[in-house]
């Protein structure tokens, strides 16, 4: 089946867009190659190749997990589904 | 697949072995780059190395600069050496550097003299060198004579997901073999430190790495005017998805596969505890460490990106690869491995591992890399502070 979604670690609550770009409201099928599993999400907005969707609400000062680490922290409330990125996660290192 | 034990190179006098075979006309400071490349424009089949530094410098930054200098002479890659620089000691502690590999090496100072006699004298022996080197022959070399060294470059999410862990699939299947192996960036592992320093080989090497590491980050926080935001990430990265700098030295970690470092290396300074993994302190523009990494004597280069660096290097072939499909669609001509057939999963990890040291052998053998066809000659001095 084709594959809308990577996500690095099971514990991650984040995937990235591998085609070319997703629409609002697009059922995507998300692969997680840890343990080559797969789920699938609705999207909220378009998302661009390589950008990344939330696959969990998230709320202000959550922790952003990829590769099963701590990649950031949310600074603006991010619902299940929607584009995740400089508007909405900051660093924690400055 | 099953991994050929050998690769065709150029056999050196010290016993090292190259993919290349370059005649080098090396400026020892800024005021000599128009002789250099005098010499080179006469001289066919030579290259001149021009560079922006090498006055005033002292310290440790200086000899950074001797390092570097002596270190790029002495490259495998490299069969004879010119060396020219305005004043006659520090020419002659380059060329006495180099001479110790046992390669041609001649030097000549422009005081005195001037731009077109030291032209002259110059291309005289730069003609004899070249004509020399121009009979050297491949000759079989064990796969143990490759010396990888690799960083990244206008990394986006497809380099984490794919292009890097590609290079780490390579690195876990050729370190068996007895190869040399470099990565670098120390800015670019802010986030994963400490993930990073636990793959010390030995709690001296993870202790070397934490030390390099807080040094670093000591320094931005003194120099930096608020923070790193309009350069880690840069633009390019964002664009292509990546959020902080914590994500993208994930990203960049990947590229060491299960390795471990068994040791950290000063900037441009050679290994010598033997075969296996090694960590530079380098900064994470590409021309630099790649510059650092070669005159480590690192002869041949993997380049992961994900939204199209288009890096070379002088003398170590710089193998592009990239798993982002409009990279692969838009700038074909700099790609040398695309691997972006893992995003829609027609392609899997170790399959891509092996399509990577299938380019790499070949550009060990011979091969052009896209860079090479391209031009691409960029040979950047790290400075580390300003000259007296």
């Amino acid at each position: 089946m084709a594959t809308d979604i990577i996500i690095h670690d099971k514990k991650d609550n984040v995937g990235v867009v591998v085609i070319e770009k997703i629409t609002p409201k697009q059922e995507c099928a998300c692969w997680i190659m840890e343990d080559d599993s797969s789920t699938n999400i609705q999207s909220m907005d378009e998302i661009p190749l390589g950008h990344k969707i939330a696959m969990v609400d998230l709320n202000e000062g959550d922790t952003i997990l990829k590769y099963g680490h701590d990649i950031g922290k949310v600074v603006k409330s991010i619902k299940k589904g929607e584009h995740v990125h400089v508007h909405n996660v900051k660093t924690k290192k400055w | 697949m099953e991994i050929p034990k050998s690769f065709l190179g150029y056999k050196r006098e010290n016993g090292r072995a190259g993919t290349r075979n370059h005649v080098i006309i090396l400026p020892v400071d800024d005021i000599s780059n128009a002789c250099a490349e005098a010499v080179a424009n006469n001289i066919k089949g030579t290259i001149a190395l021009p560079h922006s530094y090498g006055r005033l410098q002292f310290g440790a930054d200086l000899e950074l600069h001797f390092r570097t200098m002596i270190g790029t002479g002495c490259n495998p890659n490299v069969a004879a050496v010119i060396v020219i620089g305005i004043e006659p000691k520090w020419t002659k502690k380059i060329v006495d550097g180099i001479a110790k590999t046992g390669k041609p090496v001649e030097g000549f100072h422009i005081e005195r003299t001037g731009d077109i006699g030291t032209t002259m004298k110059a291309s005289k022996k730069a003609q004899e060198f070249v004509m020399w080197a121009s009979e050297k022959q491949r000759e079989e070399c064990p796969l143990s004579d490759l010396w990888i060294s690799v960083k990244c470059g206008e990394s986006d999410t497809t380099s984490g997901l794919a292009a890097n862990p590609t290079v780490g699939n390579l690195m876990d299947k050729l370190e068996p073999f007895g190869v040399h192996l470099c990565f670098g960036e120390t800015s670019e592992l802010t986030g994963a430190e400490t993930v990073c320093a636990k793959r010390g080989a030995t709690p001296e090497a993870s202790e070397k790495f934490m030390k390099t590491w807080n040094s670093y980050n000591d320094f931005i926080l003194k120099e930096a005017t608020d923070d790193l935001s309009e350069s880690q990430p840069t633009a390019g990265n964002i664009a292509g998805g990546l959020t902080t700098i914590e994500e993208k030295a994930f990203g960049n970690f990947q590229k060491i596969g299960n390795c471990k470092f068994i040791d950290v290396l000063e900037p441009a300074e050679e290994p010598t505890k033997g075969k296996g993994l090694y960590f530079m302190d380098t900064s994470s523009a590409a021309a630099e460490c790649v510059t650092l990494q070669a005159a480590a004597g690192f002869n041949i280069h993997l380049f992961p990106t994900g939204q199209g660096n288009i890096v070379g290097n002088p003398i170590e072939p710089v193998i592009k690869l990239t798993a982002n499909p409009l990279t692969v669609k838009g700038m074909g001509e700099h790609i040398d491995c695309d691997v972006s057939k893992i995003l829609t999963r027609e392609m899997n990890m170790s399959q891509a591992g092996d399509e990577l040291i299938k380019s790499t052998l070949r550009v060990a053998n011979g091969r052009l890399t896209c860079a090479e066809a391209l031009g691409h000659k960029e040979f950047v001095m790290t400075k580390l502070y300003r000259s007296a």
